[in-house]
């Protein structure tokens, strides 16, 4: 039966791994090479690096952390934050990658999607879509967090599958950093909504939080970055406690 | 030497570097000619059965030949389903006609599709390609469309149905995983590989 995924996050910024609460208050999270080599030896599933550099020099320094991070590195890994365009793709795959993550850059121009799924596969395109509750309904924004979008998550993760994507990577705005759980209600109204993975993200805190997004969330994978980075969890400690509750995971040795 | 066949379907990358890792000698051909002198043929690849439209001809050929010679040969995900005689997602465009059967896509019974994740192969019978691997071992999968199950297969996997996971038929070997993101035990693997091709 297929594992349900862990997946740990490395916020980088200008070379080193940074977390905040709400998209914003960064703090230093240690090097993203040594941090990778420890959730590596811990059994992590896959690693997603999110390049949250704000300047315009980015594209080679992303590519030389994902290279550093790549370099002895065996299971799949995926990079976002600031691809805009089929280069930075093919940069961010040239120095390793197997998947880029896409973000505003899909929101402004969708059928980036598709060039990119034509390209290098479905499997190598993950759409990122970060939403906010907002009464009823989930807005997704742009921009880290900072603009709206005006669309509604489910449908837009909707038209990415269509599109051509080969995964959702869902983050909560609301929970992102609160530890407060992840947000299960849009998890399963999207993760219902496509045939494609989604992958859970915003609020993990507790082993508990892991066990709902894979049963209520309906999620295919989580994906959490502090709880991590602080070893409040670690990563073997986690899978134990999933596959206590029945949830398959890739064993841990 | 291990001759890595880049045709354009996804990067080599990976490959290359684990096959670094385990120390094996690789190279990129740039033309069938140079498959002469090597003694294992590898091909990768993901995306879409088209691509190997890429190796119609020339490559072909000089691959069958490789593999007529009694030398190894690994086709990795796409490169397995390659193997075969064809796939449902590209009906035109013929496979190697190695293994008999064609690949098609996965049904989606109350699974999600494509198939994305670390997954575990049931051994059928013994394989060289997978020795020393332990039983409930997971392997790395991203694909849509699979291969069937038949006597070349050596392990299959169960994602809503029933699958090839690794065939074996005499030199010729594929995997649907990606040993290359597979972790320790993909790198098994592809010792194994670099192994036969000694």
């Amino acid at each position: 039966m297929l594992s349900k995924r862990i997946i740990a996050c490395l916020d980088v910024r200008d070379g080193q791994v940074v977390k905040g609460v709400h998209f914003e208050e960064l703090r230093a999270a240690g090097d993203p090479a040594e941090l990778a080599r420890r959730y590596n030896a811990e059994g992590i599933d896959e690693l997603v690096i999110l390049d949250i550099t704000a300047t315009i020099e980015t594209r080679r320094a992303r590519a030389d952390t994902v290279r550093r991070v790549a370099a002895e590195l065996f299971i799949p890994l995926a990079v976002g934050g600031g691809i805009h365009s089929e280069d930075d793709a093919a940069a961010a795959i040239d120095a390793g990658a197997d998947k880029v993550s896409l973000n505003t850059a899909a929101l402004a121009d969708p059928g980036l999607i598709t060039t990119l799924a034509a390209r290098y596969g479905s499997q190598a395109v993950v759409v990122a879509i970060d939403a906010k509750r907002e009464g009823d309904r989930f807005a997704v924004y742009a921009r880290s967090g900072r603009a709206a979008a005006d669309r509604e998550a489910v449908e837009w993760a909707r038209e990415a599958e269509r599109r051509g994507a080969g995964e959702i990577l869902l983050t909560s705005i609301d929970r992102d950093g609160t530890k407060a759980g992840f947000d299960c209600v849009l998890t399963a109204a999207v993760s219902s909504a496509v045939s494609i993975p989604v992958i859970a993200s915003g609020g993990a805190g507790g082993l508990e939080h892991f066990v709902d997004v894979f049963t209520t969330g309906r999620a295919d994978a989580a994906l959490a970055a502090s709880i991590f980075h602080n070893a409040e969890t670690s990563v073997r400690a986690l899978k134990r406690h999933l596959a206590a509750h029945g949830i398959p995971v890739r064993p841990w040795s | 030497m291990i001759a890595l066949i880049d045709y354009g379907a996804g990067n080599l990358t990976s490959v290359r570097k684990a096959l670094g890792a385990i120390g094996a000698d690789v190279m990129v051909p740039s033309t069938p000619a140079d498959l002469a002198d090597v003694r294992g043929i590898i091909v990768p690849g993901v995306g879409h059965f088209g691509a190997t439209r890429a190796l119609e001809g020339e490559w072909t050929d000089a691959i069958l030949a490789s593999v007529g010679e009694g030398r190894p040969l690994l086709g990795i995900c796409l490169g397995m389903q390659w193997l075969f005689e064809g796939s449902d997602e590209a009906p035109d465009c013929p496979g190697l006609g190695l293994l008999a059967g064609r690949c098609y896509r996965l049904r989606g019974n109350d699974v999600k599709v494509p198939h994305i994740g670390w997954n575990t192969i049931d051994l059928r019978r013994q394989g060289s390609i997978i020795a020393g691997v332990a039983p409930g071992t997971q392997f790395y999968f991203t694909h849509s469309f699979v291969a069937p199950v038949s006597g070349d297969t050596v392990a299959s996997t169960e994602h809503g149905e029933l699958f090839a996971a690794v065939v074996e038929r005499g030199q010729v070997a594929g995997v649907q995983f990606h040993p290359e993101k597979s972790g320790e035990a993909g790198l098994t693997v592809l010792r194994n590989f670099a192994e036969l091709a000694r």
